[in-house]
């Protein structure tokens, strides 16, 4: 049996009231989860069920209160091991470089020479269609090309799994789409693990080979759904039937949670 | 010369004319008593600019304010980054900040003159009170302010504490900064002249308060007019380059 890339066992996480009174707060877990080599995961939840939470501690920048990740075989340590890129929502471009050095940004701790750099940072620039705003500012850009430079930033130090944390919640449909397409593609350019943490059902739907449910507070995965859709698939499969099946099954299993994560304790499937 | 910078300039030229207009239109009412005209000063202003008399004094400010300036940089930079990065400091330490900065710094100025004596020192040190607060406050903004997104990243891309202030938090905070700069560079410079003002025998200031003692409209009128001219020019240079910065945030 292949060694996962990433192993989450019975991982939890309990954070403490910021004044100190009353019970801690169970935030997550327990989690066991398991992510093949190459594969498109995907998470969705209702709000406020921990997926950030889940996503930070898989980039170590907070220990579990309980249970251990490893990536690759080696336990994650309050460090972001290398080969690991993250993608966050929010707009992480650095304002006061051009999109040129913000991409180059991304090399600073690898031992590369200035040939080497250089050419990383052109394919990614050709890669992300940037190759014509490389000596732009981002402030320049608009909220979709600067969530590229990002990512062009993560592709630069080409990472063996690659974490994006609801990065197009900020764009429009139909450019959250487009970005789903770019992403699928690069995915299967780079031949890298990628983990996705949406709110967005039809998104989980069209991208991931899998797609994990999370419950409302302590989340846990409450549901694992295959989509089973060819890997050279990109937006057009939302015409597919199957499509609806599979985001309206996610949506059985999520209601109860989300009205749950809403306050109707009273919630039924 | 970008759009922006031309129409500044451009309306700065507009400004200097209507307060010319302005100040002629004074003087045609007050008269010789408490005013020169804008001519007059010129003239005058480029007779006494001459003189070793006011190179002297001039130089005498320069020294103490360019000195007060770093201190008061150097001094606020480095609270404001203390306090901004640490959150527990900064919740203790802000409001004794706030408070200073609205004490009115004369009162201080016996004090400041029975420990540095009467001379440069003590210019030195009243300038200086009066630029570190709005440095000091206007840095600690900017440093709390970083999006923690950019600090996220910086981890992730596991740069090191001094790695991350350099390249991360320093740039990211910089517009904000150079706004409390700006700030502190006026009230720095007016802290020097008052401290020439009450308690020096050299510099500006003191000219100034001579000329007022001795009822010298022309010095008075020369020395609002070079003083404001000074602080005009360096202020749009500030707003100049605060500008260039910003439009990239």
């Amino acid at each position: 049996m292949t060694q996962p890339h990433i192993r989450l066992s019975d991982v939890e996480m309990t954070f403490s009231r910021p004044d100190g009174v009353g019970e801690d707060i169970h935030a997550l877990g327990p989690i066991q989860l398991d992510l093949r080599h190459g594969e498109f995961f995907a998470v969705v939840g209702p709000s406020g069920c921990g997926k950030s939470t889940l996503l930070e501690l898989m980039i170590g920048l907070t220990n579990p209160t309980k249970g251990t990740i490893t990536f690759e075989g080696q336990p994650i340590n309050g460090s972001c091991p290398d080969g690991i890129g993250v993608v966050f929502q929010e707009d992480a471009s650095f304002a006061w470089l051009t999109v040129r050095d913000n991409i180059a940004f991304g090399l600073r701790r690898m031992a590369l020479d200035r040939r080497e750099q250089d050419e990383r940072v052109e394919q990614a620039l050709a890669m992300m269609g940037l190759v014509e705003f490389a000596d732009v500012y981002p402030s320049q850009l608009s909220g979709g090309m600067r969530q590229r430079v990002c990512i062009a930033r993560t592709l630069v130090t080409q990472p063996r799994l690659i974490l994006l944390d609801e990065p197009f919640g900020a764009l429009d449909q139909q450019t959250r789409l487009l970005m789903g397409d770019e992403i699928l593609s690069l995915w299967r350019k780079t031949g890298a693990t990628i983990f996705l943490i949406t709110h967005a059902l039809d998104e989980a739907a069209m991208l991931a080979d899998r797609i994990g449910v999370m419950s409302s507070r302590p989340g846990q995965l409450i549901d694992i759904v295959e989509t089973n859709w060819p890997k050279d698939r990109d937006s057009r499969i939302v015409e597919n039937d199957a499509f609806g099946a599979v985001t309206a099954r996610l949506w059985r299993s999520l209601r109860v949670e989300s009205m749950k994560a809403i306050g109707k304790k009273d919630a039924q499937a | 010369m970008s759009p922006s910078t031309r129409r500044l300039i451009v309306n700065m030229g507009w400004l200097t004319l209507v307060i010319l207009a302005l100040w002629q239109g004074l003087y045609a009412l007050i008269g010789d008593i408490a005013l020169r005209s804008p001519l007059a000063t010129l003239q005058f202003t480029a007779k006494f600019v001459t003189t070793p008399q006011f190179a002297t004094h001039l130089a005498e400010t320069s020294k103490a304010f360019v000195l007060a300036l770093s201190i008061a940089m150097a001094s606020g930079l480095a609270i404001g980054f203390v306090l901004g990065l640490k959150r527990f400091a900064s919740d203790i330490f802000e409001p004794f900040l706030i408070a200073i900065y609205s004490v009115p710094k004369i009162t201080l100025y016996p004090i400041l003159l029975l420990v540095f004596g009467l001379g440069l020192s003590a210019k030195v040190a009243f300038g200086a009170i009066h630029g570190i607060v709005p440095i000091a406050l206007f840095t600690l903004n900017a440093v709390r302010n970083v999006k923690p997104v950019l600090l996220k990243t910086a981890r992730v891309m596991g740069l090191s504490s001094t790695t991350t202030i350099r390249t991360v938090i320093f740039p990211s905070a910089l517009p904000e900064i150079f706004a409390g700069l700006r700030i502190g560079f006026s009230l720095t410079l007016i802290g020097t002249l008052l401290g020439e003002m009450f308690a020096s025998q050299r510099g500006l200031g003191f000219l100034l308060m001579n000329a007022i003692g001795l009822h010298n409209v022309d010095v008075i009128v020369m020395l609002t007019f070079l003083l404001t001219g000074f602080a005009g020019i360096a202020g749009i240079v500030l707003l100049l380059i605060n500008r260039r910065i910003t439009a990239q945030a």
